[in-house]
């Protein structure tokens, strides 16, 4: 198959090969669970339990809500320990709404949905259904809820389902290891995603430095004529859902539009295997595979993960520390949010955890800009980020917005070549935050406005309304003297609010 | 000599010609309101509570297209507005003194509310809630922070408290200024 280039994209250090050889191991069960009520992109579930209550694993314990949320179920047997606060995986380390559940050790499956026995015969609103129902998001970071992006074939007509193995991420090895070792599974996956989506094709793109990956996806496709693995250029972010469309199919996703407007809907490898487990098992996702990678960790591995395993745990089921970590990330280390603590909780779309070196990091304060352009060459979605960063350095944000600093998807790129060290991408998630407070404020304000004119309206028209009863009261009060009680009640109301 | 003639014949009609045609223009087409006022208005938080001294928003903006009020008036805009408005009529504007604690919005304490309706009929976007001798609340999406229901409230039972930072609404700060911003002579400006 013909690939195209993209614009832009560097070539970090990949430094795969920690956990590249190492197979995928199941955590031993935790003494707790942390299992937040908002893991996904949209609005929180709602609890279903209360503290006390014994679960089964696989049972609902909290329900999405609103039109974009997802559900959470019990990731084993257990007692539900309370409903609290916990710090979030999220660089803020902000406090949020968490079931604490107790492990009996058990791990008893509770009473699952039936399995669809034919999924390719079902319609595809019953597998939307199950992958709503069994909690399924975008396993590759975003965590945007699946049974949404799959209810786009309703809607639009698509072409392609694209299944994103890239992995472009240094240290990342999870999808490496699902595709090798779950090859068959993810297969299946994709095409009853493509079933609902109604795609004829399936086209699963995987970097050229997972070989094995390449061989064994290819030998599972191979069955089937409509499903086909292209190996794509090693250059991040190529696994970037944009940039992965435009090597695949030549053609650029405009700046605010999906790639679902040009007929492709990109999936994670990770998220068609969940699928396969939820249509052909009825089991909800309960559990991921994370890389716990970096200099700082004895002993780094693929892990198979509860959701809601301590992140603590896992690091010391690697051995712990064998060096002062500099920085614990949660994700890749390009993309990747710094961890405040180790007590935050493993959730849907936690792909990697990295305790990384000062060596790895390689800090330092940054000196001026020397104007050398690479942030330019080198940003794969064709910005200028050394202009939009002096804008936002001066509040100018309003210009930085105009040349395009919402396009940005912060993949780090002009970070990492910056030869002065100017955290540009630091200063790109400050202004799309600050924007959006912005925009936020500005549709308050909007609906402020409209409240209150809606409340003078209405003020206006009960003072006519009343004006008009009194003008034809009186008249009539001339010729008839014996008013009706309602009438009199009325001037009464009259006289004191006049 | 002729030519010279020609030359300031011709332009004096091409000027007298112009000039009535810019004068007639600027009789027929002449703008009678200030559009700066619209503009101003439309800047505004438009819950005409009135804290600014004058009756609402619009005679605010008014007073402002003319240079009559200073631009710090205005509560529920708070400081944001006031940049704003610094910017778009040029005034240079002392923020110091400006007491600006971010967004806020009303809460009722509910023990110590008798339920008299009074800040009811005192919010001019119905952000509250409530009825005669019963508990009142605030809708807090609707209350845009004016704080006219705290001056009414006979018990103290409202107050003020900033929005609470969450997962959800939290972002990165803005990146401190390193080395280069530190020197006691910067960099030339990019």
């Amino acid at each position: 198959m013909k690939l195209f280039p993209v614009r832009g994209g560097i070539h970090p250090e990949y430094r795969k090969d920690l956990t590249s050889e190492k197979a995928i191991v199941v955590l031993p069960m935790s003494a707790a669970l942390y299992i937040p009520l908002q893991q996904h992109i949209g609005a929180p579930a709602e609890v279903l339990v209360t503290a006390g209550d014994q679960v089964k694993k696989g049972q609902m314990i909290a329900r999405n809500q609103g039109t974009v949320s997802a559900s959470h179920h019990a990731p084993t047997s257990g007692r539900i320990r309370e409903i609290t606060e916990v710090a979030a995986p999220h660089p803020s380390g902000l406090p949020q709404t968490t079931i604490i559940l107790e492990p009996d050790g058990k791990d008893e499956w509770g009473e699952l949905p039936e399995p669809i026995a034919d999924p390719f015969a079902a319609d595809p609103r019953a597998i939307n259904d199950r992958v709503a129902q069994s909690g399924i998001v975008g396993m590759g970071g975003a965590a945007f809820p699946s049974a949404i992006k799959l209810n786009l074939g309703g809607q639009k007509k698509l072409e392609i389902l694209l299944l994103n193995g890239a992995e472009c991420e240094p240290y990342l090895t999870c999808d490496d290891r699902v595709m090798r070792e779950h090859a068959d599974e993810v297969v299946d996956g994709a095409r009853i995603m493509a079933h609902a989506l109604g795609t004829p094709r399936i086209v699963i793109g995987i970097e050229q430095n997972k070989p094995q990956a390449i061989e064994l996806m290819t030998r599972a496709a191979s069955v089937f004529s409509n499903v086909e693995v292209v190996a794509v250029p090693v250059q991040y972010p190529m696994g970037s859902e944009r940039h992965l469309v435009q090597a695949i199919t030549g053609i650029e996703t405009p700046a605010r539009k999906l790639t679902a407007d040009l007929g492709i809907v990109v999936h994670n490898v990770s998220t068609a295997r969940a699928v396969h487990h939820a249509v052909r098992f009825g089991r909800p996702l309960v559990a991921r595979v994370v890389t716990v990678s970096g200099g700082a960790i004895r002993d780094p591995k693929n892990i198979l993960a509860p959701i809601g395993a301590r992140i603590a745990d896992l690091v010391e089921f690697c051995g712990g520390f064998a060096a002062r970590p500099e920085n614990v990330v949660n994700g890749g280390p390009m993309m990747g949010q710094p961890l405040p603590s180790l007590d935050a909780p493993v959730v849907k779309g936690t792909s990697g955890i990295l305790a990384l070196t000062a060596e790895e990091i390689n800090d330092r304060p940054d000196s001026a800009c020397i104007r050398c352009g690479n942030c330019i060459t080198i940003c794969p979605c064709g910005l200028s980020p050394v202009e939009m960063s002096a804008f936002i350095r001066k509040d100018n944000l309003e210009m930085a917005a105009k040349l395009g600093v919402t396009d940005c998807f912060s993949c780090g790129s002009c970070s990492w070549v910056c030869p002065s060290h100017i955290p540009l991408v630091h200063y790109f998630n400050y202004a799309k935050g600050a924007l959006r407070d912005q925009e936020n404020d500005r549709r308050k304000n909007e609906r402020i406005k409209t409240l209150a004119e809606v409340r003078t309206i209405r003020i206006e028209k009960a003072a006519e309304a009343k004006r008009a009863a009194l003008a034809a009261r009186k008249p009539a009060a001339g010729t008839a003297p014996a008013a009706g009680a309602s009438e009199a009640k009325a001037t009464t109301e009259e006289k004191v609010n006049p | 000599m002729t030519g010279i003639l020609i030359a300031i014949g011709s332009l004096t009609l091409i000027g007298l010609t112009l000039g009535t045609v810019l004068g007639a223009a600027a009789r027929k087409f002449a703008v009678k309101e200030d559009p700066l006022e619209e503009e101003l208005k439309a800047m505004m938080p438009g819950s005409q509570c009135g804290q600014c001294g004058f009756a609402g928003c619009a005679q605010y903006s008014a007073a402002l297209a003319k240079g009559e009020a200073p631009i710090t008036l205005c509560a529920p805009g708070g400081k944001a507005l006031v940049e704003a408005l610094s910017q778009k009529l040029g005034v240079a504007a002392d923020l110091s003194g400006l007491d600006d604690k971010g967004p806020e919005h009303a809460y009722i304490k509910e023990e110590l509310c008798i339920g008299c309706t009074r800040c009811i009929r005192e919010c001019s976007t119905d952000a509250i809630l409530g009825a005669n001798k019963l508990m009142h609340t605030i809708i807090v999406d609707a209350c845009h922070g004016c704080t006219k229901c705290v001056k009414v409230c006979p018990t103290d039972a409202i107050i003020m408290v900033p929005y609470p930072v969450t997962v959800v609404n939290w972002h990165w700060p803005k990146p401190e200024a390193g080395n280069a911003q530190a020197r006691p002579e910067p960099a030339p400006a990019h």
